[in-house]
């Protein structure tokens, strides 16, 4: 299963998880699948037309997902998802 | 006067006690230093500021440290400020000025926010200061950790700059040297953050830090007698700075410091190697910037995900500014003609600055008696081995010391 890593601010939906494990064969339907475990995920994650949210960041295994095919990206087994918080640097 | 209220998120207004935190648990949005506006407004004067020290804590009041605060200062800020009759006259801009921020102890912009925020970190009990930089910041970290005695962690690109390299390496800090660029650099910051007691200037502390970015714009005002420029050339990284001089004429309007309550346009400079945000303000949604991996010689600016990119396109759309970016050619020869026509010899930045303002001035944006500010924010030496490639040798000869050698050599 992909894994899921959980930045500080959003454990609170977590329970308090670090890593969530969730079955998905996209990004797309990993948030779905985190969602339905963890309901609040998806508002936090993805804006009211469904793309990810300016201030948040998702790194599948190191790359960023907006580089790439944003929320289409394929997920596999052993992938690790991170979400951090995009308001950093400079 | 304790004049600090506490934090605010940017995007959805929630609230929170001073802390070493940077982003809004609701909304993922930044948060920024809130301070008694009322309170202020009262002690606030050009008077005040004018008998304060030369340096840029002669803004102490509008900066995010209480009155009792021990600062750490190396003697940041109060740069000069000087107009630029020979580089204007070549743009065909009579009121043109520099604000030359290479001459900050450690040579860039840097040592504003730095002094800010390492001084808010050790008055709140931190003893590791740390920070993910394209260099300067790294520079500026290690020099003030060092002055303030602190431990010190900086986080570089494993191919920074030679010369940034050693002007970090003399402070003696702990480098960690990361095999991949900026942003990737920025984000194992940030996810280090949890896991250590540090105060990463410009992630966790990152509210602090930006304050210290008002003071280049407070000064220029001062320094044009206080008065609002025209328009103001910045370069853009992050973005991080540029929403601040945004929020510092704001300030200087309503704390009374100027008298006219026109806003300059403020404009950013990218290039085009790295260039998001200038890429998002050309598009149809210029408040959707979409991050690129940077290929550019002007290294310090280097940014692919800008934090604050959103919020820089608001401010040029709202201040009648534009953003403009150039190619690797037009960053050196902006560098060049600075140092021919001035005597200013800045880094890439620089250069992507200067780049930019010829670029607008040749593109006839304006009438030519316009009061316009460029802000130089970094020393040439920083980034010399790209002038490695410039024809340094065009005016040299090589004669013997002999007074019939220099004359068969040279026509004068």
């Amino acid at each position: 299963m992909a894994q899921f890593r959980i930045p500080g601010p959003l454990r609170r939906l977590s329970e308090g998880q670090v890593t969530v494990a969730v079955e998905a064969t996209d990004l797309g339907s990993a948030i779905a699948a985190l969602d339905a475990r963890y309901p609040g995920f998806k508002d936090r994650l993805l804006d009211a037309n469904g793309e990810l949210r300016q201030f948040v960041n998702v790194y599948l295994n190191d790359e960023d997902v907006r580089l790439g095919p944003g929320l289409g990206a394929k997920v596999s087994e052993k992938d690790e998802i991170s979400i951090v918080p995009a308001v950093a640097g400079g | 006067m304790a004049k600090l209220l506490g934090l605010k998120c940017r995007e959805c207004g929630a609230e929170y006690e001073l802390q070493a935190t940077h982003v809004c648990e609701m909304c993922f949005g930044p948060l920024d230093v809130v301070y008694d506006e009322a309170a202020l407004k009262k002690v606030v004067s050009r008077e005040r500021i004018e008998q304060g020290p030369a340096s840029m804590w002669r803004y102490r009041d509008l900066l995010p440290v209480e009155d009792e605060t021990p600062i750490v200062t190396l003697g940041e800020g109060f740069t000069p400020l000087v107009k630029a009759e020979r580089l204007g006259e070549e743009l065909g801009l009579s009121n043109l000025y520099l604000k030359n921020d290479s001459m900050n102890p450690t040579n860039s912009f840097k040592d504003r926010v730095v002094s800010v925020a390492i001084s808010w970190a050790r008055a709140h009990g931190f003893e590791t200061i740390a920070c993910a930089s394209t260099g300067n910041l790294a520079n500026a970290v290690a020099a003030y950790s060092a002055r303030a005695g602190l431990e010190c962690f900086v986080f570089i690109p494993v191919d920074l700059e030679p010369a940034k390299v050693v002007s970090i390496s003399v402070f003696d800090p702990n480098v960690v040297a990361v095999r991949g660029n900026y942003d990737e650099v920025n984000r194992l910051c940030s996810q280090l953050l949890e896991s250590t007691p540090w105060a990463f200037c410009n992630i966790n502390i990152r509210p602090f830090y930006a304050e210290g970015s008002k003071t280049l714009t407070f000064e220029t005002i001062e320094q044009l007698g206080w008065k609002l420029p025209d328009e103001i050339i910045i370069p853009i990284a992050s973005g991080c700075q540029f929403v601040r001089h945004r929020q510092a004429i704001r300030e200087a309007i309503e704390y009374g410091l100027v008298r006219d309550d026109r806003v300059p346009a403020l404009t950013g400079a990218q290039a085009l190697g790295c260039a998001p945000v200038y890429n998002a303000f050309k598009s149809e949604t210029p408040e959707r910037v979409l991050p690129v991996k940077p290929d550019t010689i002007a290294r310090s600016i280097a940014i692919g995900n800008p934090s604050d990119g959103i919020y820089v396109n608001r401010i040029v759309l709202e201040t009648g500014g534009v953003v403009e970016a150039v190619t690797e050619e037009e960053i050196v020869a902006g560098m060049r003609l600075l140092a021919r026509t001035e005597g200013i010899f800045t880094e890439t930045a620089g250069g992507v600055t200067i780049g930019v303002l010829a670029k607008l001035a040749r593109a006839g944006r304006w009438r030519g008696d316009e009061v316009i500010v460029a802000y130089v924010t970094g020393h040439g030496l920083k980034t010399a081995d790209v002038l490695a490639s410039v024809d340094g040798n065009a005016r040299r000869v090589e004669i013997d010391p002999t007074l019939k050698s220099f004359r068969e050599k040279v026509n004068i």
